[in-house]
């Protein structure tokens, strides 16, 4: 799968450009297949959001762009990884250096954690672990890193910085440590930040507090972000455009505005049924409607659509017969279904 | 805190009274006694040696002999040697510097070089190195120690000639390089079992944390490898070393016994066996309870450590 085609993107604007992304796991059992072919990009000052069920392969694919997986042979990467860094000198992630890779790591791209209670090194002072990334690709000395450390929390609203520059991260509420935790991945400005499940382990109203938080910052710094999330309310909330994933593949991606009105993938229509709309509010609680069945073995997937055995359009002869091929139903909006238009009754 | 010291030392107290019955109900009722020695001397009649058993307090009833010997040792008075009526105390100390010396070097030994194989071997997991350092640390924990003290003076001393097979210094030579030369066998011998036990925990403690989410955030900031090793791993897989050095502590003094029996290295432990073979009870009694208030203080002052040590828990510490 690995290409060599030409390091270029084609829109200036564009920060990240994933092509044919595959990561795989050698595990005792076989090989796992995590991450199969897939490819979005992403520009400045967009946010793209990842949803998907459980197992379906958003963090992994997050981790694989900042090789944050395990190392081979245990993991393997394939496709390319395209990143414009604050110089604008485009580098492929997928085959750089190790060494080249740890100037990317936390300077052109950054990342926040699902887990703000286990993300921050317990026996270090917040201070620090922020400064850390500042001395380490600005050069400062600790002094100078703490201070701009300080002027980092004050960023992310919390209350009296210099002193909280001193608080160890057991001293700190999950609601704290997460504006910590975003605090070291903006310490150096990065272009790009990874978000993976960032508000899943808070309350609500901390939930949105924190959602409040990204979104002002991006609109200061202008960076990407991809978001991922189960939660497709936050979805519709923060997101320009959403990739849905289903056992380690895309199947569905598009504008947030019409994924969320016009859904054309089966999968994607299910999670969406699935979400509490407030307009049913007065109607009595209806159940969720989630959807039935699991996420196949990655071992053992079916034949052709992975959704198959749990799609309700699911048709024999045509759904199993191949894996349905990405297909650009509209503009813009690209679906994995060979029944697309035959089930929402629209004109390929 | 303090409340918490206290209950310890309480604790502390209650054990030592324990050790203290059950040490001396074994000593007292092995076969043979200090009159024997006299008697073996040679020309002692039977009233004589009645008369020095008198004069000991060894003809009371052995519950009153316990009685005796703990509350005197409860007013500061450890007794006087059978052998040659030194107080007790002074005893110990004359023998104290000797294991103390070897017990420390052994015991830096065996951290540096177990915690550098234990690292290694958790970031090299399954590697060839991994798989020696495992099969190694093994064969360390099963070896004897005295067998491992004869066979290193065999070899060393006895065959390559490189290393004096005993003592603590040359007479007449106390030059620090006379020292160091007499302790390199003594200290390599104790320093085995430390060593494995140091690199199996260390290799545990370390494969723990480099799986933590901390560490994938260090490594998500771009910092270099070596740095997210010692100052984000080691810095945190060190933390339960302080409860295992402590825990660890009764049985390098029994290693540390052997290794001077073997090396002739005139420390408590070679005193130890010494006052037994003699029936030497006010000594042996002595040791017993100087060793039991080390092995308490040493895991008090580990506890103490491992407070310090983790932010998580000198503040609020129980
Ligand atoms: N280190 C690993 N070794 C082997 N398999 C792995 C490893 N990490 C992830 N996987 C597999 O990759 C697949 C995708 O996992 P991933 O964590 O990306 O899911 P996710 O979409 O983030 O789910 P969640 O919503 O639960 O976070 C899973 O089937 C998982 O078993
Ligand atoms: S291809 Fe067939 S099984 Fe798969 S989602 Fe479409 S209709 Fe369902
Ligand atoms: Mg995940």
């Amino acid at each position: 799968m690995t290409q060599t085609a030409p390091r270029v993107m084609q829109d200036e604007e564009d920060v990240l450009d994933v092509r044919n992304l595959g990561i795989s796991f050698r595990t005792p059992a076989g090989e796992i297949p995590a991450v199969r072919d897939v490819s979005f990009r992403i520009r400045r000052g967009e946010t793209l959001a990842l949803v998907g069920e459980s197992g379906s392969g958003k963090s992994v694919t997050s981790l694989g762009i900042l090789r944050l997986t395990p190392k081979p042979p245990f993991c393997s990467i394939t496709g390319q990884v395209l990143l414009r860094g604050r110089d604008g000198t485009v580098r492929d992630l997928a085959s750089l250096p190790e060494d080249e890779m740890r100037d990317v790591r936390g300077r052109d791209a950054a990342m926040v954690f699902q887990e703000p209670m286990t993300s921050l090194n317990p026996v270090h002072r917040v201070g620090d672990q922020i400064a850390e990334s500042i001395r380490f690709h600005e050069g400062l000395s600790r002094r100078a890193a703490l201070d701009k450390a300080a002027g980092l929390l004050d960023l992310v609203g919390i209350p009296d910085p210099r002193r909280r520059l001193g608080a160890y991260p057991h001293e700190l509420s999950g609601g704290m440590r997460q504006r910590v935790m975003i605090a070291m991945a903006l310490a150096c400005e990065p272009r790009l930040l990874i978000a993976d499940e960032p508000t899943t382990a808070l309350d609500v109203t901390i939930q949105a507090q924190i959602l409040d938080l990204l979104r002002r910052l991006q609109e200061r710094t202008r960076m990407a972000v991809i978001f991922i999330t189960h939660n497709l309310g936050v979805v519709a909330e923060i997101a320009d455009r959403v990739m849905v994933m289903y056992s380690g593949r895309v199947v569905e991606q598009a504008a947030v505005r019409p994924l969320f009105r016009s859904p054309l993938m089966p999968y994607t229509r299910g999670l969406l049924r699935s979400v509490p709309r407030l307009d049913f509010a007065g109607l009595g609680r209806e159940p969720l409607a989630a959807i039935p069945g699991t996420v196949p073995d990655p071992l053992e997937p079916p034949p052709g659509c992975s959704f198959g055995p749990r799609c309700g359009g699911f048709l024999p002869g045509t759904c199993d017969a191949a894996v349905p091929p990405l297909e650009e139903a509209r503009p813009g909006h690209q679906v994995r279904c060979v029944r697309w238009s035959a089930l929402t009754g629209e004109a390929a | 805190m303090s409340s918490y010291v206290i209950r310890r030392l309480l604790q502390g107290a209650g054990l030592l009274l324990l050790v203290s019955m059950i040490g001396f109900a074994i000593l007292h009722l092995a076969p043979g006694g200090p009159l024997s020695q006299f008697a073996a001397g040679g020309d002692m009649t039977q009233e004589d040696l009645d008369r020095v058993a008198a004069q000991l307090g060894l003809d009371r009833p052995l519950p009153i002999q316990y009685l005796d010997w703990l509350w005197r040792m409860l007013q500061g008075d450890w007794g006087l040697s059978y052998r040659d009526q030194q107080p007790v105390l002074s005893v110990i100390g004359s023998h104290l510097g000797a294991t103390l010396e070897l017990m420390l070097t052994s015991t830096l030994l065996a951290m540096m070089i177990g915690a550098w194989v234990g690292i290694l071997g958790a970031i090299r997991r399954y590697s060839l190195f991994d798989g020696f350092a495992t099969i190694g640390a093994m064969i360390a924990l099963s070896i004897p120690t005295f067998w491992f003290g004869l066979v290193v003076i065999y070899v060393f001393s006895v065959g390559l000639g490189w290393l004096p097979s005993g003592n603590r210094y040359t007479i007449g030579d106390e030059s620090l390089a006379n020292r160091v030369h007499h302790l390199i066998g003594p200290c390599m011998v104790l320093a085995l079992v430390s060593t494995a036990v140091w690199s199996r925990y260390m290799r545990s403690s370390m494969l723990d944390v480099i799986h933590q989410d901390y560490i994938r955030t260090a490594r998500s900031k771009g910092i270099p490898e070596r740095r997210i090793l010692i100052h984000h791993a080691v810095r945190n897989a060190l933390l339960p070393m302080i409860t295992i050095t402590g825990l660890h502590l009764p049985t390098l003094l029994s290693g540390a016994l052997v290794t001077e029996t073997v090396f002739t290295w005139p420390g408590m432990g070679r005193l130890f066996l010494d006052s037994i073979n003699y029936r030497d009870y006010p000594v042996v009694m002595g040791i017993l309870m100087f060793t039991a208030v080390l092995v308490l203080l040493g895991s008090l002052l580990a506890d103490l450590l491992y407070n310090v040590a983790d932010p998580r828990l000198g503040a609020n510490a129980t």
